[in-house]
């Protein structure tokens, strides 16, 4: 998918927000890739960790929007710990995360999980999964 | 020697295995858990958001509970639980005005300012109890069982909190070595299962515990150890699916560590509850007549 | 309703007959914004009736039990939230409040006959539970001091009994769920733990069931026959003339004289 950058498509605020909510400067990303290639994740994500770490940058949040990349990121932190600039990625992905989650938008709907794979889950998953997943 | 112990939910219900085994194998070597009274869920997932501290009350709150029932230290054997914790009390430590805030927000309860040290059941033993202690006290050792140390995601990530720096996986190595057992040198060792995704994803999870299961397959590895019942949930309750969906050749049965632990000390099996493992588990501990 | 026979303070009946002494003094509270001078001492609801209002709903047993009268408060210069039920809070000054006397919070639908009865079929019902962040504001609004943390704590560790034991005292006022981040229905994941656990999990008291079956196999019809057939003034003479057991006497020191029914 091309993606069109203009001086009109840079989000300032966005960047602005982003990098308060997660408390990271976005602009130390050289793009190496270490993040990507250090996710578990990546393999399902619509763009990978870098390429997301690229359009933060230019602050498109409607692109970010629309990719999974937030959603499916476990929190595992690898790309945190393996990061050469030090930017805690996860904590991005959290505050991409928390961005959309408090449109009051969920990702799951506890409601709607069938009963059997409720009594089938353990608490840990549901408590971690609501928290991460819902608003 | 009594030690205040904080157990997590899950260790109530479908982690029973992990909890019990562990109460029994510390009695055997003359530790009491004192569960800490009125504790709350911890919330399992720190929050990572800036200005998110409404999340830091949960485990804030059970630290309070320690600190307020006459504890120094509290024992946590859950890795998600422990990690939790280890964060919001660095945290509380560190950070002075949002310690404020959480204090000031939680007006019912006492002040706190991260004076509890958090410590994971390994790190207690190692440190309390001793490796060649621990040895000594084995009367069934687990000769020949080729185990793998699974510690996952939260038991060394991020840095700041990890029971051993990362890459180390010297803890339960050596833990596991005191048990009697052939350590096997894993390298997903710290790949992470998918965890919390498989309330939203679980597809994505089932492909990265495949990952994990199938690697350990090709390093021959008989068994896991972990440390959190989520990768149990994802590693080991799953695998009858992942064999379904051919994602996974070979069962492989896993274990918490403190089961094997129980196993090792000569406890009755059945205070480890191995029918809350998935099936693989206990046969393996059968054929090899552990059990 | 208010009788002016004094200088300085109003002679009055309230709703409940109370009549105030002569001198009491009246204070200042606000009901929904709107200024109002109440005799001190009154409750909550009896103040409000006493200025006017009536009470459509948001009443009932006025005994503290019922739960329909929860009322929020606040007091000059605190910025603390207070909770209290109108019928046994008493006023103070400068109170500022109005009551909640419904807060919409969604009852799971189970048939009592077939739910299983384990934590996971309560999970499975109201799997909000999981959202719970220990903020511990619905503990702070319980009008009943309930440790509602405590309960749902326990429900989230799968703890139905007690569950069931620390939401005893809740009367179902909804004040917790008003106050909830996490969006739980607290009081009705409370109810269920406690019908599960007294109908499927609490010991049975034997007794119970002896006495049960013994109704059932006919026992006491012969008695109650008895009393329907008597005439008014039979009936009271054998109210009146009944053997009463002394009121401290212990258990099993004291026995009827007709102990045909024992």
């Amino acid at each position: 998918m091309p993606v069109k950058i203009t001086p009109k498509t840079v989000n300032t605020d966005f960047i602005k927000k982003l990098e308060e909510l997660s408390g990271q400067n976005i602009h130390l990303c050289m793009q190496c890739g270490t993040c990507s290639a250090s996710c578990p994740m990546s393999e399902n994500m619509e763009f990978t960790p870098r390429k997301v770490m690229h359009l933060a940058q230019f602050g498109l949040e409607e692109g970010l929007e629309d990719v999974n990349t937030c959603k499916v990121c476990a929190s595992c932190h690898s790309c945190t710990v393996r990061c050469p600039r030090g930017i805690d990625i996860a904590r991005v992905m959290e505050a991409l995360r928390q961005m959309i989650l408090r449109k009051n938008i969920n990702f799951v709907e506890p409601s709607k999980i069938p009963a059997e794979t409720i009594k089938e889950l353990p608490p840990i998953a549901l408590i971690a999964g609501f928290r991460k997943l819902t608003s | 020697m009594k030690i205040k112990y904080y157990p997590g939910c899950t260790l109530k219900s479908k982690a029973k295995n992990f909890e019990d085994a562990a109460i029994a194998s510390l009695k055997e070597l003359d530790i009491e858990l004192e569960e800490i009274d009125r504790w709350n869920c911890c919330g399992v997932v720190y929050s990572l958001a800036d200005d998110d501290l409404i999340h830091m009350v949960a485990p804030v709150r059970n630290l309070i509970r320690v600190k307020e029932q006459g504890g120094d230290k509290v024992v946590i054997l859950c890795s998600m639980c422990y990690n939790t914790l280890s964060r919001a009390n660095l945290l509380m430590k560190e950070d002075e005005e949002k310690r404020n805030t959480i204090n000031s927000f939680m007006d019912e309860e006492i002040d706190y300012s991260g004076e509890v040290k958090v410590l994971h059941l390994l790190t207690f033993l190692k440190e309390e109890v001793g490796w060649d202690n621990l040895r000594e006290k084995v009367s069934n050792p687990l000769k020949g069982l080729k185990v793998a140390p699974y510690y996952g995601c939260t038991l060394q990530r991020p840095r700041e909190v990890g029971i051993e720096p990362l890459g180390s996986f010297e803890l339960m190595t050596e833990f596991l070595e005191a048990l009697g057992a052939d350590v096997v040198k894993f390298s997903a060792a710290d790949l992470c299962c998918g965890s919390y995704q498989v309330v939203g994803n679980e597809g994505v999870v089932l492909d990265a515990s495949a990952k994990i299961l199938n690697i350990a397959d090709s390093e021959k590895v008989e068994a896991l150890a972990t440390s959190c019942p989520l990768c149990e949930f994802n590693l080991g309750k799953r695998q009858g699916l992942l064999m379904e969906e051919k994602k996974i050749k070979k069962e492989i049965p896993t274990f918490y560590f403190t089961q094997l632990l129980a196993v090792a000390l000569g406890i009755d099996p059945e205070v480890c509850r191995f029918d809350l493992n998935a099936s693989a588990s206990l046969e393996l501990l059968k054929t090899r007549n552990y059990s | 309703m208010a009788e002016k026979s004094s200088k300085q303070a109003p002679r009055v009946a309230t709703g409940d007959r109370a009549i105030l002494p002569e001198g009491a003094s009246t204070i200042p509270v606000y009901v929904m914004g709107k200024k109002y001078e109440v005799p001190e001492s009154l409750t909550i609801m009896k103040a409000m009736e006493f200025v006017g209002f009536k009470f459509i709903r948001g009443a009932g047993c006025r005994g503290g039990i019922c739960g329909a009268c929860p009322t929020v408060y606040r007091k000059a210069g605190d910025y603390k939230i207070y909770f209290g039920l109108a019928c046994q809070t008493v006023v103070e000054p400068d109170m500022f409040l109005a009551q909640i006397p419904f807060y919409p919070a969604n009852r799971a639908k189970f048939d009592m006959e077939t739910i299983e009865p384990t934590a996971e079929a309560i999970h499975a019902l109201y799997p909000e539970l999981f959202r719970c962040v220990a903020c511990n504001s619905c503990t702070k609004a319980c009008p009943m001091d309930v440790d509602v943390l405590g309960y749902i704590s326990a429900m989230k560790q799968g703890n139905i009994a007690k569950a069931a034991e620390i939401s005893f005292d809740c009367i179902q006022c909804g004040l917790c769920a008003s106050r909830c981040m996490g969006e739980l229905p607290q009081y009705h994941i409370g109810q269920l733990a406690r019908r599960v656990y007294a109908r499927y999990i609490q010991p049975k008291a034997d007794h119970l069931r002896k006495r049960v079956e013994e109704i059932n196999s006919g026992k006491y019809d012969k008695m109650l026959e008895d009393l329907v057939a008597m005439s008014k003034e039979e009936l009271e003479k054998h109210y009146t003339e009944r053997e009463r057991e002394p009121d401290l006497a212990s258990p099993g020191e004291w026995k009827p004289q007709d102990t045909q029914y024992l």
